[in-house]
């Protein structure tokens, strides 16, 4: 493996230069590159979407908004833009690409052309939604105001205008971008291993890519076909989700969900293979329990597909179905408890170092755990009866994705930066960013447990007037996190001012992958001879 | 300094209702400032659901406090300064069958009451009342369908409309009146898009959608207004349609529905061609 850590010579390595090697590019590295930034530019606009959300609910009554409308199109805009264009291309089309190839000691994806297209396909789509925020939706109203579930019939008669369709155009767009992304990964995974590398060998964080794409690749068509329906019943005359017709709205719940419920374990499993790598690099030990690891994830992207109704106990299903749907979302806290268990296991008898990136993976084993149970209790149909749609399922889904992924997308940011950059980040600016942060998102998303369970509904613009007080402060600590956020780019601005340069394994002997066999940054085209793994 | 001023006034809210909160007077039906559980039960289900979140809240702590625990104790015991030779300890069998087959018990020791409740929430016994309850964009619209022909429409009271008792965003110029202690089924629908029928004092949230019929109950147990607000976003108004559900005396809403009758029963001032539509909708 040391001959790989050889620098390459420039001349094996012609590219075309400027604007060219980007947009034509077939290099892995750059487009994961090119998705970080645009997942930076997402996460920008959602999180300013964010808060000026919790600006109009600071206080009771309207300020901001005018009317209500434009604060629904802020919370749908939100959760579309966070999940499509934030987290999954930080995860999977950032993360995913720039380390997959790296760690499995490949020198490219298998399909370099197509993941060009993945990439690009991105753009057009964010563009598509951004359109949509500016042409009629409801009733003289600019704007999907739908919420990022877009369920008919509030998506078809209840928004005559275009908006929806331009979303739908938007989903098609990006389910397109990510199901190609999924096409390739496989392949590559299955294919392109450096020799020695089996499955069982494979680091977590290719494991859990692998389980991502084949949610990507099984879930994505399902949206797909319903946001088809949607279209075709809102232009062609068709009637799957109106009674009018024959159809029925709660069909396009399902058809949502299945594919809805895969996809927050899209947005979270990669992030458990980058908290295993981490919590083992900063440990200075292996994994505990790899197999184990690998296959709870293998068994919550299975489970995963068969408990999409519990997000709709409320929609009148039988008791025998609530009832199958409320065990079987159980079980997903097993193996989920497996992993939980594993990293703590992982660090026990280790050797801690409290680096930026492990901060923000042990704070994610938590606040995740917080979130998990919560999910526990969502889980059971009878007291979901209460929470269902209230500021309880904000809380616990922004536990598990706010809290959850977002900070095992920064632990990865991170941790790999110097490897990505080629410069070292500064601790202190990287550990300030991890407090503001931590201390203001449990700021906002704590009180909100506290809402829901006094039963303010969710997606709601203002409030009766005893939900104020923990409104407020929910406010409150949104402002500190955005501050958070502020930090964060001025670290990124900082270390590429800094120049400050980065060791080709900058973590010492708990970073065993091997992208740190490889320079920082790693040369245009890495594994020019494969290594060897033994 | 304003920023400065608010701070000042928000600690001094929080620790005068966190030290008022046990004598004031925790509004039933509606929910309370810095409230942090669940509304006041008024009906048998919503003892229930209480029961069974707060066991739910003991396991959950109890699981979060344990991991909070185990990470500060390797965190203190195993830092690099602590314990700088790492061990290379990777499999235990013992512990890893043990930390799947526990929580397994743990689930199944929460899936027995889970269960008792689902069963009880959902097993609709013979009604005494049965109201219908139709969400539109944005207000619900209530009939009686065992007392006659009348419906009414029952909306949102603006500033100004209210009086000094009634809370904002919540109170409804009519409200929807059942007896006290009987078993009140309540069936929605939707007229356009969905909504959903939520009071949380009686632990119930049922959508209303349209093209299908769904029901719920509740038996209500004291006399007093009980308010809920529409939990599926509907389109613009979303926020401005709550339910009102005034329980009274049985007398008292015999009486109501006899006056409501004739209040509501007439359709004055109403096309031809709506009337027949609206006859047809009610057969």
């Amino acid at each position: 493996m040391d001959a790989m850590a050889k620098p390459h010579g420039e001349d094996q390595h012609d590219h075309p230069h400027g604007w060219r090697r980007y947009l034509y590019s077939t290099n892995h590295k750059d487009i994961g590159t090119m998705y970080l930034v645009f997942a930076l530019v997402g996460g920008l606009v959602g999180g300013v979407l964010s808060i000026g959300m919790r600006l109009e609910l600071m206080h009771p009554g309207l300020q901001f908004f005018h009317d209500a409308h434009m604060f629904n199109v802020f919370t749908t805009a939100h959760g579309l833009i966070m999940i499509f264009f934030m987290v999954m291309p930080a995860m999977i089309g950032g993360f995913g690409n720039w380390m997959i190839p790296l760690m499995i000691g490949a020198p490219d994806m298998a399909f370099p052309r197509m993941n060009n297209i993945s990439f690009w396909l991105l753009p057009a789509s964010f563009t598509l939604l951004i359109i949509s925020l500016f042409v009629e939706g409801e009733p003289g109203a600019p704007g999907v105001a739908a919420g990022w579930t877009i369920y008919a019939p509030l998506s078809t008669s209840g928004h005559p205008g275009p908006a929806v369709d331009f979303a739908i155009l938007s989903l098609h767009l990006a389910g397109a971008s990510s199901i190609l992304g999924a096409i390739n990964f496989i392949t590559t995974i299955f294919n392109m291993r450096a020799p020695g590398m089996t499955m069982h060998k494979m680091p977590l964080f290719v494991w859990s890519q692998l389980v991502t794409v084949f949610l990507i690749l099984l879930a994505m068509p399902v949206l797909a076909g319903a946001i088809t329906m949607l279209l075709t019943d809102r232009n062609f005359g068709t009637t799957f989700f109106t009674p009018g017709g024959g159809g029925d709205p709660v069909l396009f719940q399902h058809l949502f969900w299945f594919f809805g419920h895969p996809e927050v374990y899209i947005l979270i499993v990669p992030g458990f293979g980058m908290v295993s790598q981490i919590v083992a690099t900063f440990s200075k030990k292996p994994v505990f329990g790899y197999l184990g690891m690998a296959y709870a994830m293998v068994a919550i992207g299975g489970i995963g597909f068969v408990v999409w109704a519990h997000h709709m106990y409320t929609v009148g299903m039988s008791t025998a179905a609530q009832a199958y749907f409320v065990v079987a979302t159980m079980v997903i806290a097993v193996p989920t408890g497996v992993k939980i268990f594993s990293w703590i296991a992982t660090m026990w008898g280790g050797s801690l170092e409290f680096k930026t990136p492990m901060l923000w993976a042990i704070g994610f084993i938590f606040l995740f755990t917080v979130g998990g149970v919560t999910g526990v209790v969502l889980a059971n149909a009878g007291v979901d009866r209460s929470l269902q749609d209230t500021y309880y399922v904000v809380a616990h889904f922004h536990y598990v994705l706010s809290l959850g992924a977002v900070f095992t997308i920064f632990a990865g940011w991170y941790y790999w930066f110097p490897k990505m950059s080629g410069y070292m980040y500064s601790e202190t600016i990287g550990k300030l960013h991890f407090w503001l942060t931590f201390i203001g998102v449990n700021i906002v998303f704590f009180p909100q447990h506290f809402l829901g369970l006094a039963g303010m509904p969710r997606r709601i613009a203002d409030y009766p007037d005893a939900f104020a007080g923990w409104n407020l402060v929910s406010s409150l600590g949104s402002y500190l996190s955005g501050l958070g956020a502020l930090v964060f780019f001025f670290g990124v601005a900082h270390a590429f001012m800094r120049k400050q340069q980065a060791a080709d394994n900058p973590w010492g002997a708990g970073a065993t992958t091997l992208e740190w066999t490889l320079p920082s940054p790693p040369p245009f085209h890495q594994y020019n001879e494969l290594p060897l793994i033994k | 300094m304003l920023l400065l001023k608010r701070l000042t006034v928000l600690a001094v809210t929080f620790v005068a209702t966190l030290a008022g909160a046990a004598t004031a007077l925790a509004g039933l039906g509606q929910p309370s400032p810095w409230q942090l559980g669940l509304q006041k039960p008024a009906s048998p289900v919503m003892d229930n659901i209480i029961w069974f979140h707060d066991f739910l809240l003991y396991i959950i702590t109890g699981i979060a406090g344990f991991v909070l625990v185990l990470l500060i104790i390797v965190m203190v015991r195993f830092n690099a300064r602590a314990n700088p030779t790492p061990s290379r300890t990777t499999h235990n069998t013992l512990i890893e069958i043990a930390w799947t087959l526990i929580p397994i018990m743990i689930l199944m020791f929460i899936a027995v009451p889970s269960f008792k409740l689902l069963f009880y929430q959902l097993n609709v016994p013979a009604a005494d009342l049965t109201v219908k309850a139709t969400g539109k964009q944005w207000f619900w619209t209530y009939s009686y369908p065992d007392n006659g022909e009348f419906e009414f429409d029952s909306l949102i009271l603006k500033d100004g409309e209210r009086k000094q008792d009634q809370p904002r965003l919540l109170a409804v110029d009519n409200d929807m009146v059942v007896p006290v202690n009987k078993t009140v089924r309540v069936i929605t629908t939707g007229a356009d898009v969905i909504h959903a029928f939520a009071v949380p004092s009686f632990g119930i949230k049922i959508d209303a959608i349209p093209g299908r019929i769904n029901e719920t109950w509740f038996t209500a147990e004291r006399e007093g207004v009980y308010y809920g607000q529409c939990s599926e976003l509907c389109g613009k108004d979303h926020a401005f349609m709550p339910i009102a559900v005034r329980v009274v005396s049985e007398q008292a809403c015999s009486a109501w529905v006899e006056e409501a009758k004739k209040k509501y029963a007439r359709k004055e001032e109403v096309p031809p061609s709506q009337v027949a539509s609206a006859q047809s909708r009610s057969q």
